[in-house]
């Protein structure tokens, strides 16, 4: 548009043509333009540089001297690592103990099981990054809410009963939808629903008689999975062998799962008109929030079987995850109703002068709107969930912390300390790092709408 | 400010004798403030009727009674023949036909300009989601944005977004139609696009309240002028009369300062 000449002749207002862009003087772009502008912009900046990096420089010499360096890869004992080295990282214990950071006590020949549960999460969440796929939500949820069946008949193992004879089923069919499914949209661009009604010959009727084929599809599917899977059985292990990085992800994914909903709901409460429900929600918020988490689990292994009928025991792992799970619902509801009060009174008007309900103005209106405004202080509490399940190592389960606390008191290793805790550290940094920078994805997926 | 204000061929009367909104006695507090004193008001089905009167003299709440956004704590709104009282059903009974445009647009941000005029028809109407967006882009061309349909509100100008506005409650069908300012968050270039539209549908026999300051519109549409002051209707005429002949002393002050310039 701008390569047009200038006419001069018209005069007056008519002869104005823009001038093309000049390209920027090449110092001030790239890598040398921002190590000019911010690092040797002057004298003085330049001898800060300098002195800084030489700072850098001795700080982490130590570090790298103590890491690497002098570090012993390979050991039997504690014992043999100090023989090789006084001060260097004894790396070997770690790489000893690794397995135990990560399943705990978990019997070894069982570990496939942990393994495959944790493959099949990541192929269930797997198809949400494909841009061609259709229900992503429907996925999402149903990663939420069936794959725990699975997952946890995985870990425990032993006989099922018939409520978990079916969700197992479920789950199992559940996971095979989803993944046909993202076969149809990536192959056929259309979605699984839509080829079933094809293939059944059902496309020639009526729209609305469409889901009596998708849903005796599905019947059919489950009668097969649920035949198929009823010999099979895997051996009973039960909850004191769990331990590590998996205890870690069981309490906190359940944590983190529940803490949204139990947020939703209780943020709700406290905004409701009516007395009671606000009355309700508010103590469970205020007391939740005012008591310490480890305070909180004490009370749930100790005082909380107090409160259960004769005959109903619930194991400490249970009452564990009970306890976190009311403990982050508290703060999650906090969280929710900041956002809530963030959005414009216009939104509520326009919505209820539209007619809609106030159920449909929450899910369709507000919560979308609000959650979107949240994700970065949700995720905060996420990643602050996930850290705080480390106290549960108190009430004597052995997550992350509990096992790199039980390394340092075996008799072949005992007192090695520093370098499982920086192994843990750093499994706790990629977890939460992980989920920081999801969070900023999001962000910016999410946003892209409504730019103002 | 083109079709709008020129008021030399102001539109026939629709209005029928048929009453559509009846207030009998409406009192409205807030707090200690004595927003609305005893407003007596009858509108027949295709009337128009535009209500001015300077900030705080309780012309937006008034409309606002009338779909309940507001309520009254004294007297009686009849709407469509449907009493607004505390049962909810009645009130979801009016809000359904009646439509109403805000000062502020009010669009949802998340939605589409397409999916924001189709979501009350898909889950208050329950309409298919087909028919739905079939109608949402019959208004949107009658508002002139078809080709908006796609957009987010937020990308649009502001005469846009009151345009949509406008298409968004016309989805619903209305008997009634009630506009809150819909002219004042806007540059001045555009609100002639809003007015414009707004003039179209009052062509089309639609019962219309109008609070504005837009005089012109006054003037070329409305059948009747309400000129309210500190919660109470001071006087109501046709426009010609209104303009051309006030009565009371407070309509004669508020029409010289609007006026004025």
């Amino acid at each position: 548009m701008t390569d047009t000449p200038a006419t001069p002749a018209a005069g007056g207002l008519d002869d104005f043509t823009r001038k093309p862009d000049m390209p920027p003087p090449i110092a001030t772009t790239g890598v040398i333009g921002w190590l000019r502008s911010n690092l040797f912009s002057t004298p003085f900046n330049t001898l800060l540089t300098i002195v800084s990096v030489y700072l850098i420089f001795l700080l982490f010499q130590g570090v790298y001297h103590w890491a690497f360096e002098t570090a012993v890869w390979s050991a039997n004992t504690r014992r043999e690592c100090l023989d090789q080295t006084a001060y260097g990282a004894c790396w070997a214990g770690v790489g000893y103990w690794f397995g135990s950071f990560v399943y705990g006590r978990y019997p070894s020949d069982s570990v496939w099981r942990v393994n495959l549960s944790w493959i099949i999460f990541a192929l269930w969440m797997l198809p949400l990054w494909f841009p061609k796929v259709s229900f992503k939500p429907f996925i999402g949820l149903s990663a939420v809410l069936i794959y725990p069946f699975l997952a946890g008949y995985l870990y425990l193992g032993g006989e099922r009963n018939w409520f978990m004879q079916i969700m197992v089923a479920v789950a199992i069919l559940g996971f095979i939808i989803c993944w046909l499914h993202v076969a149809c949209c990536v192959f056929l661009n259309r979605s699984f629903g839509n080829l079933v009604v094809s293939l059944t010959g059902f496309a020639k009727q009526p729209e609305r008689l469409h889901k009596f084929a998708i849903l005796a599809t599905a019947l059919v599917g489950f009668a097969i999975v649920y035949a198929s899977i009823s010999g099979w059985q895997v051996a009973l292990i039960g909850p004191n062998k769990w331990g590590g990085l998996f205890l870690t992800l069981v309490i906190s994914g359940i944590g983190i799962a529940s803490a949204l909903p139990i947020g939703i709901i209780a943020a709700l409460g406290r905004r409701s008109k009516m007395p009671v429900i606000r009355v309700v929600t508010t103590a469970y918020i205020e007391l939740f929030r005012s008591v310490p988490l480890i305070t909180v689990l004490f009370m749930a292994t100790t005082m909380f079987p107090l409160f259960l009928p004769e005959g109903i025991v619930l194991n400490k792992l249970a009452s564990a995850i009970v306890a976190v799970c009311l403990f982050s619902g508290a703060y999650m509801a906090e969280t929710v109703r900041g956002g809530l009060q963030a959005i414009d009174k216009g939104q509520y008007e326009a919505s209820a002068a539209l007619g809609l309900g106030f159920w449909q103005t929450t899910a369709l209106i507000i919560m979308p709107q609000a959650l979107k405004l949240m994700i970065p202080n949700i995720v905060g509490s996420f990643i602050g969930l996930f850290k705080d399940t480390t106290l549960v190592a108190i009430i004597g389960l052995y997550d992350l912390l509990g096992m790199v606390k039980a390394v340092s008191h075996d008799p072949k290793w005992i007192g090695l300390h520093t370098e499982p805790l920086v192994a843990a550290s750093l499994i706790y940094f990629i977890g939460c790092f992980a989920m920081s920078r999801y969070s900023q994805h999001l962000e910016k997926t999410l946003g892209q709408g409504d730019r103002r | 400010m083109s079709a709008a204000t020129e008021d030399a061929s102001s539109l026939q009367s629709a209005a029928s004798d048929k009453t559509v909104i009846e207030l009998r006695q409406v009192n409205k507090w807030f707090g200690d403030f004595h927003v609305l004193k005893d407003i007596d008001l009858e509108v027949m089905t295709g009337e128009r009727i535009v209500i001015c009167g300077p900030s705080g003299s309780g012309k937006s709440t008034l409309i606002r009674c009338i779909n309940r956004l507001e309520e009254h704590q004294a007297g009686d709104i009849i709407v469509n023949d449907t009493p607004l009282d505390s049962n909810l059903k009645n009130i979801d009974a009016v809000r359904r036909e009646v439509g109403m445009v805000f000062q502020q647009f009010n669009l949802f941000p998340h939605l589409t300009v397409l999916e924001n005029c189709a979501l009350a028809p898909i889950w208050v109407r329950k309409m298919p989601k087909a028919e739905a967006e079939e109608r949402a882009m019959e208004y949107l061309t009658r508002v002139k944005i078809p080709e908006q349909a796609l957009k987010y509100p937020g990308q649009l100008s502001g005469g846009q977004q009151q345009r949509v506005a406008i298409a968004r409650s016309l989805c619903m069908n209305p008997q009634i139609m009630l506009f809150d300012e819909p002219t004042s968050a806007l540059d001045p270039e555009m609100i002639s696009e809003v007015l414009d539209v707004m003039v179209e549908l009052a062509e089309t026999g639609m019962t219309m309240l109008c609070v504005t300051h837009e005089m012109g519109f006054a003037k070329r549409v409305a059948d009747r002028v309400i000129f309210m002051d500190f919660g109470e209707i001071v006087e109501q005429n046709t426009p010609q009369e209104f303009f051309n002949n006030p009565k009371s002393e407070r309509t004669k002050l508020f029409l010289s300062q609007i006026l004025a310039h």
